[in-house]
């Protein structure tokens, strides 16, 4: 099956290790991506702030694209696009009012939004089709000893849970244990990061990524591992101020795919791993060449 | 010296404001709020709110237009949804939010030196003219409206972003600019 694949801004953007990672990693499980061409931001939760209708227009462009070029599955990574197409399509499907308007700007460009496409999350589509032992089968590099804070953050399971469970999600605890990685309890897995509020209140904001931080210490993990590009970038980014106003949690945050790429043997460099401001340790299981290369550099 | 009311009249209320709400998309079942206050307990930013999301509900159910459209509440909201899967009633509390600050805007009756509505309509301004929202440039518009000094306190993140790599002041633009900038417009047109 070939899957559209929607980037999204931050994927080409700051959260641009998760392509990094993504695309390898996938490649190698023989599913196929293609771009979705000259796609546009789906309008993240900052559109269906301002203006639900237009908000609905910009991100049902993306999926008129996508039936246009005759595709039938469309990839979204990052929870904020995740949701917003899927919402779309949710609004679309239940209001007159809504498809009427998406109509209307569709047919002033020629194009035409007839189907919902399914939008689904490489979660959803490593879980389902690729299936936890195919994944096994090509895990080289055993992430044995690697204690993992599964965090999936809001958007992947709420309000539409399709693939997983919306309290207590566990699709990203199975792939990564299929990697040879051990889950710590982690109660917090679907508690909100603090989402834009981290630099537009960042008293509020930044409170919340500082729980899930030390909880995650707490809880005994080496490092927390996401499926969304604004919680990295939340849980990663913070550490001097939340140090200085709290007490210091610093812990590596990396993405899902990282940690596959790193257990088919691939090297942390070609995983974006030295894109995380805080690095994480290389693991005992890493391929011989980043081993001495780490070694020489601690030398 | 002064005095103010604290408790208010039936004189404040804007009839009408509720009915209208619940007539859009995703907010129908307000109506059906029996005012637990699941949403308050679940959400993770109430303990920062000038009123609960339940006080939200109700105070927007009887016509308190004015209060609920100032307040900073709807603006602290993160889209996280707990509220929504949470409320018993099967309440859309995130899609109300979502409204309440479409009026908010609307009407610009915002709270003033919120980062938030400013964050939101330079993002809606970057995708209608580009197609796409490269962050940097995103935060750095937010912070020379709202708070240049803040933005003083961002340059540590901002070295760690050139340093790994992710720092960007390129814009993106996609070729069908023109296209989805006549599907914005088809929008105000049908209003």
């Amino acid at each position: 099956m070939k899957y559209s694949y929607y980037p999204g801004c931050s994927l080409k953007g700051q959260g641009r290790a998760y392509e990094e990672s993504l695309l390898p990693v996938m490649r190698h499980l023989g599913i196929e991506l293609e771009e979705l061409p000259d796609w546009n931001c789906c309008g993240a939760t900052a559109y269906m702030a301002v203006d639900e209708g237009k908000a609905c227009v910009a991100a049902s462009r993306n999926l008129a694209i996508a039936e246009k070029a005759g595709l039938q599955q469309v990839l979204a990574p990052c929870s904020a696009c995740y949701l917003v197409l899927n919402k779309t399509q949710h609004l679309i499907h239940d209001y007159p009012q809504i498809k009427s308007a998406v109509d209307r700007a569709m047919t002033s460009v020629n194009l035409k939004y007839s189907t919902d496409i399914p939008v689904r999350h490489p979660l959803d589509v490593l879980i389902s089709d690729v299936g936890v032992d195919a994944i096994k089968q090509k895990v080289t590099h055993p992430l044995k000893g690697l204690k993992v804070a599964p965090y999936y953050g809001c958007q992947i399971v709420r309000p539409y849970a399709t693939f997983d469970d919306q309290f207590n999600p566990t699709s990203m605890d199975r792939i990564l244990e299929a990697l040879g990685a051990t889950m710590v309890q982690f109660p917090l897995k679907t508690k909100c990061c603090g989402g834009s509020l981290t630099g537009t209140l960042p008293e509020a904001g930044l409170r919340l990524s500082y729980i899930i931080l030390k909880e995650a210490i707490k809880r005994g993990a080496d490092v927390i591992a996401t499926v969304c590009p604004l919680c990295l970038f939340n849980l990663d980014s913070f550490h001097g101020k939340i140090a200085a106003k709290w007490e210091s949690a610093r812990i590596p945050t990396v993405y899902f795919t990282q940690l596959m790429g790193l257990a088919f043997g691939m090297t942390a460099k070609q995983m974006g791993l030295q894109r995380g401001l805080v690095p994480m340790k290389p693991l005992a299981s890493a391929p011989a060449c980043c081993a001495a290369r780490t070694a020489a550099a601690a030398t | 010296m002064e005095m103010t009311r604290t408790i208010k009249y039936e004189a404040d209320r804007v009839k009408g404001f509720g009915e209208e709400v619940m007539s859009v998309p995703g907010c129908e079942k307000l109506k059906d709020c029996i005012q637990c206050g699941t949403c308050s307990g679940v959400c993770p930013l109430s303990i920062y709110m000038d009123f609960t999301p339940r006080q939200v509900i109700e105070m927007t159910r009887f016509d308190f237009k004015n209060e609920v459209l100032g307040s900073k509440t709807i603006w602290l909201c993160a889209s996280c949804y707990a509220c929504s899967v949470e409320c018993p009633q099967q309440i859309g509390i995130t899609d109300i939010m979502y409204e309440l600050k479409q009026r908010a805007i609307k009407e610009k009756v915002y709270p003033r030196g919120l980062p938030t509505p400013v964050l939101a309509q330079e993002f809606t301004k970057m995708v209608h003219d580009y197609g796409r929202v490269n962050e940097i440039l995103l935060a750095t518009k937010m912070y020379m409206k709202t708070n240049p000094l803040a933005a003083m306190g961002m340059s540590t993140l901002g070295l760690g972003m050139i340093k790994t790599g992710r720092f960007s002041m390129i814009q993106e633009k996609i070729q069908g600019r023109a296209d989805l900038a006549r599907m914005l417009e088809t929008v105000d047109e049908g209003k």
